[in-house]
């Protein structure tokens, strides 16, 4: 299908014009999917939260809710953009842009199926953590430049709390690039036709897979590490000052960044679109449905923390990343390599 | 002695480093200030240095309009003290005003009043232990909490007709018999939430991140809880035996036996702990008297208009949150000459500043839930 767009968009236009017409193509349909699974994770994540909490749940716009988060979507587009007086104003307004366009950026390499990858760079997940911490700057920025006091100490918070846990995020996954030998997100999803990570890497893929999921829980600044926007101490955190689609934006950007962390656990750990035992292998466009199944799954995993864990202290979050996860990472990396070395691993 | 260069490296560390003290005003719209609370906070980074509670934004003067109503009409005004304990508000007005007058109410008034009371206090240990989870950041323990408080809310409302503001004491008795449901459904909620608090347990006490964060935080030692006039289950845990219930029984307290929960740790978790165990000896409370609630009249008549001899009169009670005490000064006249309720909230408020400071802005959260603080009870 790409390749006759292609032709016919070459039909009548030149190379450079193509190509750029192209990019932009593919650009919206990923701003597309952007809205749309970040609608449906809110939807996804209040049907949850009601579940946990014994109750329905948003059940009454559209069949079983479905057009819930689309009206409160409108709604948010219909608000008034309010703000402080005394704000750095273009700061205040630059920074949902960095939040959500991080986030929209680290959709575009995911390797859905075989085929349906925009980006496939050799330097994939390295990219991939990258961007995931360009969001933390507009967090930073939204909270110093409302000027509210509140809003400051959460983008403190936020700024600590992200710069520890990205070391674990990214130990846990150099751990697991020990075994494919490349950052390549499609090699890595190749390597693991012998069986996925995680039963090929065994015991230390496991940790690793653990150490990820907390510390990549603590990357999207949800409970039970949600300190930068903890209502109960700091009314809503960084986006206190934000109103209308501009909250919406942080709103939005903190499931998609849920959605991304999963979406590298299942890419690194859980053989990205690969069928279990390859019982749908002769169907290659099957590979979205898994991709999705098992992100999923692990997002599903995510919102159960939220809606279990009390919260942690601001202290006792950096004393877990900096002497609990922080070396149990570094002795895992070194376990990992030797498993490597001697050849432990589990090939099926 | 320190050398010269020893001297510069301190100097340049002080100021390059210098940190600051700031000011934060939580309230009086602030989600863990439960109402209408101010507090002002000054932190050092997330460190708080001083709490200063600000009190007054909800103050009704209800002591004043005390001065201005008949006795009758000050038990409404009671309800709206401390709404999760409206019912043992409305015991301690009317338990004063029969003392001043002398009138002994029948049993089965004393034995409804009491389990009543004992209902409501489980009703509003509920709620504050939705609250409790919800302030260190577990949001779903409130609705475990509002649950079990609902089964509770409808007993009421079929006995009393309403469900917060219940209005069902008089002076003299109740202002109407018990529904016939009512000792079925009491039944029906014993049995059920005695399944419910090892959830209740499961869910929130058990959390290691719920220990770590109650475990040694906000402790006050039992000559500060004396000192400091706290009482309820603030004090209990601290090891302070202050129960009203215990020492000094009202009603039908005297006829049932029961544990006074007390710990001795006087941090946040020994405060937690004590108000789940009330809830447990409030069960047992319960299933003692439901069971032979006596035949009778459940008021005696007095007259239309009530007037307290000359004379001062104190009556306390037992609270959700501590001891309430009615204060009433009559000069023979059909309305008091001065009313004073001594509130457990005020006390227990009180004592912020000293168990919050030094701790980061959580644990003030943290703590300052465990108080249990109404602010209506707080100002009044």
């Amino acid at each position: 299908m790409t390749k006759s767009i292609h032709q016919w968009l070459l039909s009548f236009m030149s190379e450079t014009a193509t190509s750029i017409t192209e990019m932009v193509l593919i650009a919206l349909v990923y701003l597309a999917i952007f809205a749309v699974a970040g609608l449906y994770l809110v939807l996804l994540e209040r049907r949850v939260a009601a579940w946990f909490q014994l109750r329905i749940g948003p059940n009454r716009v559209g069949f079983q809710g479905l057009l819930q988060t689309m009206a409160d979507a409108l709604k948010l587009l219909s608000k008034e953009l309010t703000g402080t007086d005394r704000a750095d104003k273009f700061l205040y307004n630059l920074a949902p842009y960095f939040v959500i366009i991080s986030a929209l950026m680290a959709l575009s390499v995911f390797p859905f199926t075989q085929e349906l990858q925009a980006f496939d760079i050799n330097i994939g997940i390295f990219f991939l953590i990258a961007i995931s911490s360009i969001g933390v700057i507009g967090i930073l920025l939204g909270g110093w430049s409302s000027n509210n006091k509140f809003s400051l100490i959460g983008a403190m918070r936020s700024g600590v709390q992200t710069i520890s846990y990205e070391l674990s995020v990214g130990l846990s996954l150099l751990t697991m690039i020990l075994l494919t030998g490349s950052l390549q997100l499609s090699e890595i999803v190749e390597v693991q036709k012998n069986g996925w990570l995680i039963v090929q890497g065994h015991i230390p893929a496991i940790i690793a897979f653990m150490i990820y999921m907390i510390a990549g829980t603590a990357e999207t600044n949800r409970a039970p590490f949600d300190m930068v926007e903890a209502e109960s101490e700091l009314g809503a955190g960084f986006h206190t000052e934000y109103s209308g689609m501009k909250f919406a934006y942080f709103f939005l950007a903190e499931f998609i960044n849920m959605f991304i962390i999963s979406a590298i656990a299942t890419t690194v750990f859980f053989g990205a679109w690969l069928s279990p035992f390859g019982i749908t292998e002769s169907i290659p466009w099957l590979g979205v449905f898994w991709f999705l199944g098992k992100t999923l799954i692990l997002v599903f995993l995510m919102m159960w923390f939220r809606w279990t864990f009390p919260r942690l202290r601001v202290d006792q979050l950096l004393t877990l990343e900096w002497k609990y996860l922080l070396p149990i990472n570094l002795v895992n990396i070194v376990l990992m390599a030797l498993i490597v070395w001697l050849n432990l691993t589990i090939q099926l | 002695m320190k050398t010269e260069a020893e001297k510069i490296a301190l100097t340049t560390t002080n100021t390059n480093f210098k940190s600051e003290e700031y000011f934060v005003n939580m309230g009086p719209q602030h989600p863990a200030t439960h109402g209408v609370l101010r507090l002002l906070l000054t932190i050092d980074g997330e460190i708080i240095k001083k709490v200063e509670p600000d009190l007054g934004y909800i103050h009704r003067s209800i002591e004043k309009m005390c001065e201005r109503d008949s006795y009758q009409q000050i038990v409404h005004l009671t309800d709206r003290m401390d709404y999760l304990s409206s019912h043992i508000n409305n015991e301690a007005v009317c338990l004063t005003v029969e003392k001043a007058l002398q009138l002994e109410v029948p049993d089965r008034v004393k034995v409804i009043r009491t389990i009543i009371g004992e209902l409501t206090r489980i009703a509003s240990h509920c709620l504050w232990w939705g609250v409790m989870g919800m302030d260190v950041g577990a949001l779903t323990t409130y609705f475990y909490g509002f649950r079990d408080r609902e089964m509770i809310n409808d007993i009421f409302e079929e006995t009393c007709g309403a469900r917060l503001t219940m209005n069902y004491n008089i002076p003299g008795g109740l202002m109407w018999d018990i529904h016939p449901n009512f000792v079925k459904r009491t039944k029906e909620f014993v049995t059920h939430f005695k399944t419910k608090i090892p959830e209740y347990d499961r869910l929130l006490t058990g959390n290691i991140i719920f220990q770590k964060r109650m475990k040694g935080v906000g402790i006050l030692s039992k000559e500060d809880a004396i000192s400091f006039g706290a009482s309820g289950p603030v004090a209990r845990g601290s090891g302070y035996s202050c129960d009203v219930r215990k020492h000094h029984p009202y009603s039908a307290l005297d006829k049932v036996t029961f544990n006074e929960a007390l710990k001795t740790e006087g941090d946040s978790m020994a405060r937690y702990q004590v108000r789940i165990q009330e809830m447990w000896e409030s069960l047992s409370i319960i299933e003692q008297l439901v069971d032979n609630i006596p035949e009778g009249d459940y008021k005696v008549a007095t007259n239309a208009v009530i007037k307290l001899p000359k004379g001062e009169y104190y009556q306390k009670v037992e609270t959700a949150r501590g001891e309430l005490g009615v204060y009433i000064v009559s000069t023979g006249t059909k309305n008091p000459y001065r009313v004073k309720f001594r509130s457990p909230g005020f006390s227990n408020i009180s004592l912020l500043n000293h168990i919050a400071v030094g701790g980061k802005i959580g644990d003030l959260v943290a703590t300052m839930a465990t108080l249990d603080i109404v602010v209506p009870d707080i100002d009044r």
